[in-house]
């Protein structure tokens, strides 16, 4: 029997920690001598005003759909897989080999080339700490720490010495051909006759990314696979006795999950900077995680959290614009975000289970049941 | 003589850069031995390095500064340990969010404070840690062989820099031979036990999160003030996983501890000093490689095919007393 009802769990809970996180935000940005409330309608008319605003809010979800979900598959097996970082530079390696060498004659193949091949880099970045976490007990959190600075090392050793073009004195590949660059959302809607702004970098790849929630939607509550990897994560001990194999179970659901970090580069890197730059990622593996527990690792929660972040990232840069607020206070959002959803989930819980016992409790003799 | 000056250089900034790490490493290990992980060493160090430059920028003196930089981080450690061990929450998800938290906020109060694009002014005079010359360095400085040594390697070092050494043996000694240590590093293996002994699980847990708290903010403290004048953003610039790192490395002992970071603060001084590399093993070593060498050693520890890691058995494992 569940303390509390269903649409506490689900709504209510992720409902009052993001309030709380927002107080929180609000006091510190008065803290800092500015005014909460000019800072927020700041942010709505900056991230969602205007078509450019919702371009680059939607570009910034897409980047976070991908990581969101990313560590959302991984939650489900009871991996943490902060990783995300890592996993999507490799991505964009790949995106960018693909782009690079391979003389794509449209942009849908090189689309469908490059997503394969951002998926095939960042799993194989995935498949180790996943290969030691299932074969060697190494624990997983530290070994995809350290495998973020391992591909960062590894990124800037392939741009500065080997992808580099001749004569270029930046740390980046050559621009791609013309031929794989993606259409924007402006190119896409402009045939139906609505009119988006051009300059905004929201693109094709938005449209993957919400399938690959669907698709993740299927997997974990449609499929066997996904039954597998619910049950593993509830528990290992019992899936085990089920036949399960947990080694099985964690090399996919990582490879699954460095898949979809990866698959973050055909939009950051194919579709807005149109070659592979270091510190590519910036960040958003990390809002990942924040993303992933904001949706309670549901693809549609994952959705949902992706856009409010993509909000955030939009708004705080016109707040870096036009205030003297530094960007840096989406940071701080994201932190409180990140601990109010996730590490202090039993201080807003705790209560409100103690609320909804006592609710339970009072004598209401009609609508017993047997 | 010239290539032993040069070595002597070398492992001078060895020790330089070990400093931060050794203490944050320190940190991390009472934190884990009583059974918290702690992935947010990074962020208290980043805050502790922030409010100390900030208030001996202010006040004028580095000591207050220091001061100001440890309340920070136990500020931190408090919330870890109210999310970790009062709320029973998810360890790594609390040091996740700590490390935003510190990378934010840092860079929100110091523009707020000193508007000068996110760092503070530059430290002079009472507001930095000045080196320390140990006794007859100026008179030895000329004796042959010994000379350099004493004077560039062992003397010349800020005051942080002695307290990281003598903290090595004085954190073996509290773990290892008083009965707090006993206590600590039963409840990281066994909380239930120590329980059942009518010894408080919650507060050994605050203690050993509150000197976790306290070292950090000594670590950052030397960022600033004593390695360099003043806070810059992100400073802390992974520093405080490589502690970790040196931490799975050292196999969550103290000695150890120091030898792993001194081994990874050499990485470090090698890193600035490839003609050294060169001339040694006679071919050029990517800056790359030896950044990423920590990582990759830790990732091979952790794998158990040289020796295996076994962190402490409860670690990570919020209590429940009663089930």
């Amino acid at each position: 029997m569940d303390v509390m009802p269903k649409w506490a769990e689900v709504i209510l809970v992720p409902l009052i920690s993001l309030l709380l996180a927002a107080v929180l935000s609000a006091l510190v940005i008065l803290a800092i001598g500015e005014d909460p409330v000019a800072a927020v309608k700041l942010m709505v008319n900056g991230a969602l005003g205007s078509s450019y605003g919702w371009g680059y809010t939607l570009y910034y979800a897409t980047n976070f759909m991908f990581t969101g979900l990313a560590v959302a598959v991984a939650f489900h097996a009871r991996l943490f897989n902060i990783g995300g970082e890592g996993q999507a530079a490799l991505g964009g390696l790949g995106v960018a080999l693909a782009c690079l060498y391979i003389p794509w004659p449209h942009w849908s193949l090189a689309l469908i080339g490059a997503t394969v091949a951002a998926g095939l880099f960042g799993a194989a970045w995935a498949a180790i700490p996943g290969w030691l976490q299932a074969r060697r007990g190494s624990h997983i959190v530290i070994t995809t720490i350290m495998f973020n600075f391992i591909a960062a090392s590894l990124l800037n050793y392939v741009l500065v010495n080997m992808l580099r073009p001749q004569g270029s004195m930046d740390p980046a590949t050559a621009r791609f051909p013309e031929a794989v660059n993606l259409p924007t959302l402006h190119d896409l809607l402009a045939p139906i006759g609505i009119s988006f702004s051009k300059a905004a970098p929201a693109n094709v790849s938005l449209l993957v990314a919400v399938a690959a929630c669907v698709l993740i939607w299927l997997l974990i509550w449609r499929t066997r696979l996904g039954y597998e990897i619910r049950s593993y994560g509830h528990s290992e001990s019992a899936a085990r006795y089920a036949g399960m194999p947990p080694t099985r179970i964690i090399m996919i659901t990582m490879l699954i999950s460095g898949g979809l970090a990866g698959m973050m580069a055909i939009n950051n890197v194919m579709g807005e900077a149109e070659r592979l730059v270091l510190n590519s990622v910036e960040g958003a593996g990390f809002i990942g995680i924040a993303v992933a527990l904001m949706g309670r690792s549901h693809p549609f929660g994952v959705f949902i959290a992706a856009i409010l972040f993509g909000f955030l990232y939009q708004g705080g840069a016109e707040l870096a614009l036009w205030t003297t607020i530094p960007r840096d206070l989406i940071v701080v959002i994201q932190a409180l975000v990140i601990l109010f959803t996730g590490a202090l989930d039993n201080m807003v819980r705790m209560p409100l289970e103690r609320v909804f016992l006592s609710l339970r409790r009072a004598p209401k003799p009609e609508r017993k049941e047997v | 003589m010239d290539m032993y000056l040069t070595l002597i250089q070398l492992l001078d900034s060895t020790v330089r850069l070990a400093t931060p790490l050794l203490l944050a490493c320190l940190a991390g290990l009472f934190s884990e031995r009583a059974g918290i992980f702690d992935i947010g060493l990074e962020g208290k160090m980043l805050a502790a390095a922030f409010f100390s430059a900030a208030v001996a920028a202010l006040t004028g003196s580095v000591w207050v500064g220091l001061l100001a930089g440890i309340a920070a981080s136990l500020a931190l450690s408090a919330i870890h340990g109210i999310a970790s061990i009062t709320f029973r929450g998810n360890q790594l998800i609390s040091g996740v969010a700590i490390n935003f938290l510190a990378a934010g906020m840092t860079v929100l109060i110091a523009q707020a404070w000193f508007r000068q694009g996110g760092r503070t002014p530059s430290l002079i005079g009472n507001a930095r840690f000045e080196p320390v010359t140990l006794p007859f360095a100026e008179a030895l400085q000329n004796v042959p062989f010994i000379g350099p040594l004493y004077y560039e390697l062992i003397s010349g070092h800020s005051v942080l820099v002695y307290m990281a050494f003598a903290a090595v043996p004085l954190t073996w000694w509290i773990l290892f031979r008083t009965r707090f240590g006993l206590r600590l590093r039963a409840v990281g293996e066994n909380p239930a036990a120590v329980d059942t002994a009518g010894v408080s699980v919650v507060g050994l847990r605050f203690a050993a999160v509150a000197i976790c708290g306290v070292l950090c903010g000594v670590a950052g403290a030397y960022l600033s003030t004593a390695l360099q004048a003043g806070f810059v953003k992100d400073m802390a610039a992974g520093r405080g996983f490589i502690a970790l790192a040196a931490l799975i490395f050292a196999k969550w002992r103290p000695w150890h501890a120091l030898y792993a970071t001194l081994l990874f603060g050499l990485f470090g001084a090698l890193e600035t000093r490839p003609d050294v590399i060169e001339s040694l093993i006679g071919m050029k070593v990517q800056g790359q490689l030896l950044a990423a060498l920590p990582y990759v050693m830790t990732v091979i520890i952790l794998a158990g095919f040289v020796g295996k890691a076994i962190p402490p058995r409860a670690g990570g494992e919020p209590y429940v007393k009663e089930r």
